[in-house]
């Protein structure tokens, strides 16, 4: 099928920026958005013209290297799945089809398609993380944990990190992202041991470059990783907890 | 059989390739349940207030690297970390998903560390180190423990204790897993305690770095060059040791479940600057991806092994068969590995997997609109365990399947089909994981070692992690206590300029070709021309016409290609004709790798060399690892002669 394809194409995070247009005349519905932007890029070199630049890497879902604002949807119409997911099934012939990156302040655009999402690291960076050094963590199984609370860990700790979250929500918050990491680590163990001081530093490094969070809930729908809205309520409680215990653990 | 009985290697009668000398892997003498113990008591140590004075360059952050480099800035090393990603977190490690092999005691299905050495071993049909593989059971624990204290949420049993599973080619359950995301688990655990080191100003991250050369300073390795991604600047960074951990390079099939990203550049560069490569044609072709469905599509997928834990793998009896799944009777259907291999029925390991199902193929028996893939059926287990339970153990995989394809496998049958996936081979290193350039070492699937010729589902998430956390942080500074009171080398010095230049004269040369086509453009035909001639199976047809071709498609990269935009800003066409380029040598390598080595062991399969259409391994002349050196165009072949203590050499056999 042939589809029109308009991407956003910026040189350097100074430009302004703009639309090109594009078709793509051979494009199927199995294809994937990032598939198509393979297939676009291969005409543009074979015709001298510099490719759309854009981030993949698995195309499994898995590393949150991909996404692109798809129509206006962060990764793309289809909800909770990654951008190298996005089929193009639901398109018919002829019809356009809008590429931009994911926008938010906090992500400046490096190029095209790439944006800069180092801000998400800072923040683990800050506190998401656990004080253990190689060597010295205790026999796995003399810490029991409980069935039910390993998999709710394990449904927080899905995130895959693509910041998509961030570009949905119409205030730039990233709580989804960092109430699951908080989430995630104060279930397990060795993580619970600083919990009050790990949700002080992540809360003060994540309010540097993100906005407030007023309960849109855009974040759920579009998370590839399927993180349930619950894990925004842990940046609160968390907070609040940390800060009238003044304790680390 | 050792190097003094007077032994040796057959000659060498690849052109353009010759034999050379014999290398030792210098595991310690001496019962090998005890060798790292012993060793490590060997190991020179630095005092922990001098250690700040000591640099080490890391290269990666996937489990091997962030692994290294986290420990290493834990012990108080002045570390310098280097990622091409946006984030340490996407390094492909991140994509592993079946789970973490760890050699167990507790449980009374009679596992032990013997038996893993034994399955190891085993497993890689004894073209591995065994004292690498005792090294791996060993440590093995104390990544689990490890591993889950710092974030990774393993699965657990209603008691509360880590639940396991069991993977291909062992007959007890030591995987120990979180759904079908052990691999991303276990890799942002990893790297939020590299995190946790830059926040504590012990390692320097460095995203979106790209190495390109290594600094060389009178045989030694001392830095590497970088292209800065977004800015296009190259520079160089000097230590007194530098860590690859970079990954395989399956991705040179082009189709494989690799990243798009991932390359062997770095590893290549190695091997240029003299490092040796060992067994680089032994590739594992992943028995359980998605078979290619279209020219467009980017890759093949991978569903995890783990699904033949419960799935189970057939194919209409009839050739050409084509009515669908559903409609084919009991009686009409081969589940042909639990015919051939009553034993291990679907969990056979992968290379038997997965040459079994090109045989199927290639006999008229393949399924799909292509005819290219095989049936995984969980029928039989939903009927038995029930919808919710196959959701819980595989619920994600499941789901992605569907993303893919489009269809539902809990009510058809998935298709699967191999496609290239892990490099067993890589820089050669001895028993310490340096390689054979003093100060340059490897960690993880950029290196070789401990899976032989074919690598047990669930072991390369344990092979990174033990070289990472628990292996190179004993021995770096082994290397580097001697160095203490000497400075890296200083940004200046003539090796330091020699390496610029060198880098710099290259992205001059890739950019100035002014061709037609884009690096993809080679990199398909590549991928066509592997599959082909070095892919499941080989025979001395097939590599002795890929190497002519491979030789000619290098030609026509260097006259054709061509790069459209600059190298002073973010150009990802850049960036993958300088990984196609390398791919382009070491492809021919590959090839003359397999042609040399005339038997058949684990994945590398010579139509030439079988008993009864099972591989026929020759130990009276092959017991040996092959570790390549590149010398003025000319392949030359040392041998590690491989002996086996703990584990008797004897015939795999999986029946």
């Amino acid at each position: 099928m042939r589809l029109v394809i308009e991407v956003w194409r910026q040189d350097t995070p100074a430009d302004s920026g703009r639309y090109e247009t594009h078709t793509v005349d051979d494009a199927t519905p199995e294809m994937s958005v990032l598939e198509l932007l393979d297939r676009l890029n291969d005409q543009l070199v074979e015709e001298g013209l510099e490719p759309v630049a854009f981030e993949s890497d698995c195309r499994e879902g898995i590393c949150g290297a991909c996404g692109v604002t798809v129509d206006g949807s962060p990764h793309g119409p289809q909800r909770n799945t990654p951008s190298c997911h996005q089929r193009l099934a639901g398109y018919a012939d002829g019809q356009r089809i809008r590429l931009e990156p994911l926008r938010s302040a906090a992500f400046p655009v490096i190029r095209d398609l790439v944006v800069d999402r180092s801000a998400l690291d800072r923040i683990i960076t800050a506190g998401g993380h656990v004080a253990i050094a190689a060597g010295t963590a205790p026999d796995a199984d003399s810490l029991l944990v409980p069935h039910e609370r390993a998999e709710r860990a394990l449904d927080m700790a899905a995130c895959i990190g693509c910041g998509a979250c961030v570009a949905a929500c119409p205030n730039g918050a990233a709580h989804l992202f960092v109430g699951s990491k908080l989430t995630h680590l104060s279930l397990l163990p060795t993580g619970r041991q600083q919990r009050g001081k790990r949700a002080r530093a992540m809360l003060f490094e994540m309010e540097q470059d993100f906005g407030p969070c007023s309960l849109y809930g855009e974040c759920s729908r579009v998370c590839p990783a399927n993180i349930p809205l619950t894990a925004i309520a842990a940046v609160n409680k968390e907070g609040l907890r940390s800060f009238f215990r003044h304790k680390d653990d | 059989m050792t190097a003094d009985s007077g032994w040796m290697p057959p000659p060498c009668t690849v052109a353009g390739a010759r034999a050379g000398g014999v290398l030792d892997g210098g595991a310690p003498e001496g019962p090998l349940s005890t060798a790292w113990r012993r060793r490590r008591l060997e190991y020179r140590l630095v005092n922990p207030a001098n250690r700040r004075r000591l640099k080490v360059i890391v290269v990666g952050t996937g489990l091997a690297g962030a692994g290294a480099a986290a420990a290493l800035g834990e012990l108080g090393y002045e570390v310098e970390c280097f990622t091409y990603h946006d984030s340490p977190r996407r390094a492909h490690s991140v994509a592993a998903q079946g789970g973490i092999n760890a050699a167990g005691e507790n449980t009374v299905d009679n596992d032990s560390l013997e038996r893993f050495v034994r399955d190891t071993v085993k497993g890689g049909d004894f073209r591995g180190r065994e004292a690498d593989a005792f090294r791996l059971g060993e440590e093995s624990h104390r990544v689990i423990d490890h591993m889950g204290a710092i974030g990774a949420p393993f699965a657990r049993e209603y008691g509360g204790t880590l639940a396991t599973r069991s993977f291909g080619g062992v007959q007890v359950s030591r995987t120990y897993y979180a759904r079908g995301q052990t691999g991303q688990q276990l890799q942002v655990a990893g790297s939020q305690a590299l995190l946790r080191q830059v926040d504590a100003g012990t390692v320097t991250l460095r995203t979106r770095h790209e190495m390109l050369d290594l600094v060389m300073d009178e045989g030694r390795v001392a830095g590497v060059v970088m292209r800065n991604l977004v800015s296009g600047k190259i520079t160089a960074h000097t230590a007194h040791a530098v860590v690859l951990s970079t990954g395989g390079y399956g991705n040179i099939y082009y189709f494989s479940t690799l990243a798009k990203n991932s390359n062997a550049s770095a590893a290549w560069r190695a091997v240029q600057r003299g490092a040796l490569i060992a067994s680089p044609s032994f590739i594992q072709f992943h028995p359980t991806a998605l078979p290619v469905g279209s020219k467009w599509q980017s890759k093949t997928i991978l569903m995890s092994e783990s699904l033949r834990n419960d799935g189970r793998i057939w194919v209409p009896a009839k050739a050409g068969d084509e009515r669908v799944a559903g409609s084919i009777p009991e009686q009409e259907r081969d589940y042909y590995l639990e015919r051939k291999y009553p034993a291990f029925g679907n969990l056979t390991p992968r290379d038997v997997a997965s040459r079994n199902a090109v045989a199927q193929i290639r006999s008229g028996h393949g399924v799909g609109s292509l005819k290219n893939g095989v049936y995984l059926d969980f029928r039989d287990a939903i009927a038995r365990l029930g919808k919710s339970t196959i959701a819980e153990r595989y619920g994600n995989l499941f789901d992605m399947y569907q993303h893919a394809t489009g269809e539902d496998p809990y009510a058809v049958p998935m298709r699967i089909a191999p496609g290239a996936h892990f490099t067993m081979g890589g820089l050669w290193s001895d028993y310490d994981q340096m390689t054979s350039l003093p100060g340059l070492f490897v960690g993880g699937e950029c290196g070789w070692g401990y899976h032989g010729a074919n690598r047990l589902g669930a072991n390369s998430l344990l092979s990174a992690c033990v070289d990472g956390w628990f292996t190179l942080p004993y021995s770096v500074p082994n290397y580097l206590a001697p160095l203490l009171g000497t400075a890296p080398l200083a940004p200046d010095s003539a090796p330091v300029r020699e390496a610029l230049a060198r880098t710099r004269s290259r992205v001059d040369r890739l950019l100035g070709i002014g061709g037609r086509h884009g690096p993809s453009h080679f990199h398909r035909i590549l991928g066509d021309l592997l599959y082909e001639g070095c892919g499941v199976t080989r025979t001395q047809e097939s590599l002795t016409a890929a190497i002519t071709a491979i030789q000619q498609l290098r030609e026509q990269f260097w006259s054709e290609l061509r790069i459209v935009g600059s190298a002073e800003r973010l150009n990802q066409e850049l960036e993958k004709a300088g990984r196609v380029a390398d791919y382009l040598e070491l492809a021919e390598l590959m090839c003359v790798d397999a042609l040399d080595r005339e038997e058949s062991c684990g994945a590398h399969f010579r139509d030439e060399h079988q008993v009864d259409g099972e591989a026929a391994r020759d130990d009276e002349h092959w017991a040996f690892a092959s570790a390549w050196q590149v010398d003025d165009g000319q392949f030359v072949r040392h041998h590690e002669p491989l002996t086996f203590e703990s584990v008797r050499l004897q015939t795999r056999n999986y029946a």
